[in-house]
């Protein structure tokens, strides 16, 4: 039973890294179909930043770990802002291309990182909590899945709010349903591009640097191994779909988490079967609309 | 007349000078300063070019996926390390002779590409980019998990006992030279044949329009299939003939890293382009071979950090120069070849990638 509770709470906090990494692929693919291999590449760069944010500060302090991933978020959001601005608008509507152009800065972001950083993990200790751990039935969960879980929710909620109340959020929301007419209305989409972008790399920065908490390293390849899930995520949960990431994220993540434990270590094995028998069964995804 | 048994028969005659010229190199001594280590005959030099030609049969086959059916696969390295791992592990486990252990490596690369060619095509366009990520990360997972067959981590050493004398060995790398240049031409050959066919011309169709394609009563998906299948087939091959140059494998042959450096190669050369294909895997691996030997070199090493740490990754520059190519050259070093030759003749220029991307726009309509 204890197993079993462990099992789910770290299956539940994995979903929400997913999540995080997931909802800004999803809503930049739903607005403006552009699939953003650099997606990896903002992470790993907030999760770098962060720890040297979190080195200067002090590790250990709360202080340090807040105010690490708060620069984490920013730092994300500048990096996907000026991909947009650069890399993808002088490819609008030219779709390969703009994959390419992202699949390229990954290519050279991971290169530099590794001439920066060097190929070996960078290890951080965060503050002494994050390494205890609190009962739950039985269980003792470590907590630093706790501060994942809610740091998910915080983002999913400040995300639907956006989506639901603002004019920005409404204008885009509307541009993933249709963006032909969005245009038509004569309100200029693609202003909100490079929001969407800003929003994404928040999200992606945000779980950078708490996967680097979590894992208690980062390394140049952080973030290439976080995309092929968020992938799967976005896949499974229907393409520009934020609630269809939410849940596929979580069920993903739980699946692959109960298979590492009583499969052995099938996990990510498991997750492909998912994907395949996805798309074969209802191939735009649980939450997609198009068939 | 006289003209069109011309433009017939001149390639055919190129192509002829070329594989003749290459496959004499390894009898020469000729130096290249900057580009080989040593003259022609030196195995370090006749290893750097197979493995040139290696990468340039994978190139063609993924240019067969991408420029001729219009597929943007990010799995091609699932197939290729199929080929790799499938023959290293029949001949170390199973101890299969070296012939039988090819065929029966060609078969498991085409299996594997039958079965996650047929799940990923349920979806088109960036999705199939996704899906085809997802299997081949599924095939690194396994690969470096099942460390009794597959050797994890460290690697598949070849096993050379089901190897014949004349392919084992440093001394024997123009062998391996000459085995990778008739890999190149068998690929070469099969590609053409796939393009010049009715199934090339409708997978050709039906990426230029699929809608079309499919109102005119034909199945674009069943063509589309056999090419994935075929490119998969071809790119099994290379990864043989890798497996043997390099005499072992190492798990980056399946990942995902080697999918998009091949797609670089062939995005550097020019989508749709043969030769561009060729000459882009030729020039990632030399540039690739050659700037680590530029990092090292004492002029860099001395420069500020700011320049000396970019200057010193080969991929980071790779990667600004794909980048460069995307943005101001979409056809590749073959697209603006080619269109600068065209507008000379006047004709039109049709980039391969442009034309895919107004099919891209049009799905949503279509659908």
């Amino acid at each position: 039973m204890s197993t079993l509770v462990l099992t789910l709470v770290i299956g539940l906090g994995l979903g929400a890294l997913y999540f995080l990494v997931a909802s800004g692929l999803s809503l930049i693919y739903g607005l403006m179909h552009v699939l953003n291999f650099a997606h990896g590449a903002f992470l790993t760069l907030s999760a770098f930043v962060g720890w040297a944010v979190a080195q200067a500060i002090g590790v250990s302090s709360w202080g340090g770990f807040l105010l690490s991933i708060l620069i984490g978020a920013l730092v994300g959001a500048a990096f996907a802002a000026v991909t947009e601005l650069l890399l993808i608008r002088p490819l609008y509507e030219r779709h390969i291309e703009q994959v390419l152009v992202t699949v390229g800065l990954s290519f050279a972001a991971i290169a530099l990182f590794e001439g920066i950083w060097g190929t070996d993990p960078v290890t951080i200790a965060g503050p002494a909590w994050l390494s205890r751990t609190t009962p739950v039935l039985g269980a003792s969960i470590p907590n630093k899945y706790w501060v994942l879980i809610i740091a998910a929710a915080v983002v999913l909620a400040a995300l639907v709010l956006f989506l639901k109340r603002t004019r920005y959020g409404m204008i885009i929301r509307a541009g993933v349903e249709n963006r032909a007419m969005v245009t038509a209305l004569g309100i200029d989409v693609r202003r909100s591009f490079t929001l969407v972008f800003a929003i994404g790399g928040s999200a992606a920065g945000i779980g950078g640097v708490l996967a680097m908490h979590a894992m208690t390293y980062v390394s140049a390849h952080l973030g290439s191994t976080l995309r092929i899930f968020a992938f799967i995520v976005t896949v499974v949960g229907g393409l520009g779909s934020l609630t269809g990431a939410a849940i596929a994220s979580v069920l993903v993540a739980v699946l692959q988490q109960v298979a590492n434990t009583y499969l052995g270590g099938t996990g990510d094995f498991i997750v492909v079967i998912l994907l395949a028998v996805v798309l074969l069964v209802r191939p735009q995804g649980l939450m997609g609309r198009r068939a | 007349m006289r003209d069109t048994t011309r433009t017939r028969w001149v390639p055919l005659l190129v192509g002829i000078v070329v594989v003749a010229v290459l496959a004499m190199l390894p009898l020469l001594n000729l130096s290249i300063p900057g580009i080989l280590p040593g003259p022609t005959y030196t195995p370090g030099s006749l290893a750097l070019m197979s493995l040139c030609m290696v990468f340039a049969a994978l190139a063609l086959s993924y240019n067969l996926l991408l420029g001729s059916a219009g597929m943007l696969s990010f799995g091609h390295a699932l197939y290729f390390g199929a080929g790799a791992y499938g023959l290293g592990i029949l001949l170390k486990a199973v101890e299969l002779p070296l012939v039988p252990g090819v065929f029966a490596a060609l078969l498991g690369g085409v299996v594997i590409a039958v079965i996650t060619g047929a799940v990923a095509m349920r979806v088109n366009g960036i999705p199939f980019a996704m899906v085809t990520l997802a299997f081949a990360q599924a095939g690194s997972v396994l690969v470096r998990r099942n460390q009794a067959v597959t050797g994890g981590e460290e690697g598949l050493g070849l096993n050379t006992a089901g190897v014949p004398d004349w392919l084992v060995g440093v001394v024997n790398t123009r062998n391996l030279y000459w085995v990778s240049l008739a890999v190149v031409v068998i690929i070469y050959l099969a590609v053409l044949w796939v393009d010049r066919s009715r199934l090339g011309h409708l997978a050709a169709a039906a990426r230029e329009n699929d809608l079309r394609v499919r109102v005119l009563g034909l199945h674009p998906n069943r063509a589309k299939l056999i090419v994935f299948v075929i490119a998969g087939l071809c790119a099994s091959l290379a990864g043989i003939a890798y497996l043997l140059l390099q005499s072992g494998t190492q798990p980056s042959a399946v990942g995902a890293d080697l999918t998009i450096t091949v797609l670089v190669m062939v995005v550097l050369g020019g989508v749709g382009f043969r030769w561009g294909a060729i000459l882009g895997g030729v020039l990632y691996t030399i540039l690739d071979q050659r700037l680590t030997v530029l990092a090292r070199a004492e002029g860099i090493q001395q420069l500020p950090d700011v320049l000396r740490v970019p200057l010193s990754e080969p991929l980071f520059i790779l990667g600004v120069l794909f980048i460069l190519v995307v943005m101001f050259l979409p056809g590749g070093i073959a697209g603006t070849v080619d269109s600068r030759l065209r507008r000379r003749r006047g004709g039109t220029a049709d980039a391969g990638l442009e034309a895919m991307d107004e099919q891209d726009v049009l799905e949503p309509v279509s659908r």
